[in-house]
């Protein structure tokens, strides 16, 4: 049934809000290290997607199979965590109220995340080594003592990206990253995302086509709770039905 | 690369602790002692003894400023773990006041006027002072794993949390005002003569009781800072700013707030034994939804978020209350109520962050990092 290459494998997931179908028997794939956009129109389900995968929603059908076959349906948001989910949401969420480098150091992959082990901890070297790193990839290194609350947006959804990016997640969910950015840092998370692209398996949702453009090797359509069309962004933006969907709404995405 | 450096406000907050503590470990005592009782230097034992009975109240709030200031969670009901480890402290009190009561009896006076004519079972372990030291730390610790345990476990958050906190203690105020309960009703716990041998009467007693009340708020602050610097410390402030994020980040938020919460209720337990012998009552009217409710005005009043304001706003306010309350009997509740308001809308941070404030405005106007605390602007 799964194929040895896939990270993840969504099978006939439907998610009801009481009659509402946010997903309705929705198949999804992702390979190893692949970057896969998710796009859409609203209300089509891709946020919804991402909270089935993660563990925030639970589907009232169908099987997640994440990496070697576990099923994610029915594990709690935190073991899926450990498992290597990485979740960055689309408000920037991060701690305001401590420095970028806490934030970061918070965030870090460890044995244990229970009261104790956290009251004892320590940064070891090699954890401080990793925080560096991923301070210099997102660009935040001159920051690192600051208060988080006082980055602008980007740097914050930067911010939130390393955090994730630091619990090494074999697959980085990223809801709407380059929302309410300049082009020019829309520009360097195309390039962040490329970049970390080459180690985890990374699943995008995006509206802004450019951004589209920018990183998406295979794009999938959701609407209306199911994939309609999977493709290069060429083969996708010539489907007739994924126009007649975006053209039949007031705003087109195109 | 190094760790974030000790932020201004940590070094200033130690400076302020070690001012405190001579203030009240060493000037404060000494006044009550050294100078001639005319003397206008001189402290009565009657102001030395309300102020351990403040400082009793600050360890208090250092307690809910855990769990409200740092981890954001608002506990109404820190009142019901004071009274719990008043009663266990006031009930080896009790039994030592033995053939000195009223009636003459080895029963408390209560027990003999409901016509109690055995000590009940429960009151057995308090015949000796450590039964009564170590239940007045474990009952409410005991009880607040049992609550808190149900209550996050079960997700419960912001205002529902508040909310049931406030019908805890509620119930807790009804449960110790009847006499079935055989913990002396509305009258409560009163009427004491000794603890282990020393007359509680005698200014000396209340001197060391005083001392000992300062070191036991130094060490809960202490040891409450060790907390807040170390990276679960850094977890409740996270679950206070972004909870989602700290589950997303493999961290089991209602674990933390469980554990604050324990620790919450063990500082309450602490600061009502300490504070029985001192006042020489406990009665229902202290553990209410009111008195709850007090302790959440002076974390807000001195500066949630912070240690030391949670132990400034517990002195400042309850000697506002002590001079007020002589001038304007009847105006308390009001001057309470406004200060609240008035410290909720204007100064959100309370008496240390205007101070921050004003020391920042001396300075230049650098933006700095706050370890803890709420935002400076």
């Amino acid at each position: 049934m799964t194929d040895g290459n896939l990270i993840l494998h969504c099978e006939h997931v439907t998610v009801d809000y009481d009659g509402f179908k946010a997903l309705n028997n929705c198949n999804f794939s992702v390979h190893y290290n692949e970057l896969r956009v998710v796009i859409g129109p609203n209300g089509a389900g891709k946020t919804t997607l991402l909270d089935v995968i993660c563990g925030k929603t639970k589907p009232a059908s169908g099987t997640v199979l994440f990496g070697h076959g576990i099923n994610l349906v029915g594990m709690n948001a935190e073991d899926i965590t450990k498992l290597g989910v990485g979740r960055k949401f689309q408000a920037p969420s991060i701690y305001s109220n401590l420095s970028v480098w806490q934030n970061l150091d918070l965030s870090v992959k460890r044995a244990s995340k229970g009261v104790f082990a956290t009251l004892m901890g320590r940064s070891s070297p090699a954890e401080r080594e990793r925080i560096s790193e991923v301070l210099e990839t997102i660009g935040l290194t001159q920051y690192a003592h600051d208060r988080a609350g006082s980055l602008s947006h980007g740097q914050k959804q930067w911010l939130e990206i390393g955090m994730v990016i630091l619990q090494e997640p074999s697959l980085l969910l990223v809801d709407e990253p380059v929302a309410g950015m300049s082009d020019k840092e829309t520009e360097q998370t195309g390039q962040l995302l490329t970049r970390l692209s080459e180690k985890q398996a990374i699943v995008v949702i995006e509206h802004d086509m450019d951004f589209v453009r920018q990183i998406a090797r295979i794009v999938t359509v959701l609407a209306e709770g199911t994939v309609i069309c999977e493709g290069t962004v060429e083969q996708v933006q010539a489907d007739d039905h994924v126009r007649e969907i975006y053209l039949g709404r007031a705003k087109v995405a195109y | 690369m190094p760790e974030p450096v000790v932020s201004h406000q940590d070094s200033r907050e130690t400076v302020s602790f070690y001012v405190l503590g001579f203030l009240f470990l060493v000037v404060l005592p000494l006044l009550n002692v050294v100078p001639s009782e005319e003397s206008w230097l001189h402290v009565s034992d009657f102001r030395l003894n309300q102020f351990g009975k403040f400082l009793a109240f600050a360890i208090l709030a250092l307690g809910l400023d855990l769990i409200w200031g740092y981890c954001g969670v608002l506990s109404m009901g820190q009142g019901v773990f004071f009274g719990l480890g008043a009663y266990c402290m006031g009930m080896y009190l009790a039994l030592q006041i033995g053939k000195e009561s009223v009636y003459g009896s080895e029963l408390p006076d209560f027990m003999v006027w409901t016509q109690v004519k055995e000590l009940p079972l429960f009151w057995y372990p308090f015949k000796s002072f450590w039964g009564g030291f170590v239940g007045a730390l474990l009952v409410p610790v005991l009880f607040a794993t049992i609550f808190g345990f149900l209550a996050f476990r079960s997700r419960i958050k912001g205002v529902y949390f508040a909310i049931i906190t406030q019908a805890l203690a509620y119930a807790a105020w009804l449960v110790f005002n009847r006499n079935e309960t055989r913990l002396g009703g509305t009258n409560g716990l009163t009427d004491f003569k000794q603890l282990l041998g020393f007359r509680l009467s005698d200014p000396s007693t209340q001197r060391g009781l005083y001392l000992l009340t300062v070191l036991a708020l130094g060490a809960a602050y202490l040891f409450c800072r060790w907390i807040v610097a170390s990276r679960a410390g850094k977890v409740l402030i996270a679950i206070r700013d972004s909870e989602s994020r700290v589950t997303f980040s493999g961290y089991t938020p209602w674990m933390y707030k469980l554990f604050v919460f324990v620790v919450a209720a063990g500082l309450a337990g602490l600061s009502g034994m300490l504070y029985v012998p001192q006042v020489g009552i406990i009665t229902p009217a202290q553990i209410g939804v009111l008195p709850s409710l007090e302790v959440v005005i002076w974390v807000a009043v001195g500066g949630r978020g912070t240690l030391i304001g949670a132990i400034l706003g517990a002195v400042a306010v309850n000697y506002g209350r002590s001079v007020l309350t002589n001038y304007f009997p009847e105006a308390w509740p009001f001057i309470l109520g406004g200060l609240f308001v008035v410290v909720v809308t204007l100064f959100p941070d309370g008496l240390v962050g205007m101070l921050r404030k004003m020391h920042a405005r001396k300075k230049t106007p650098t933006p700095v990092i706050k370890a803890e605390g709420r935002t400076a602007a």
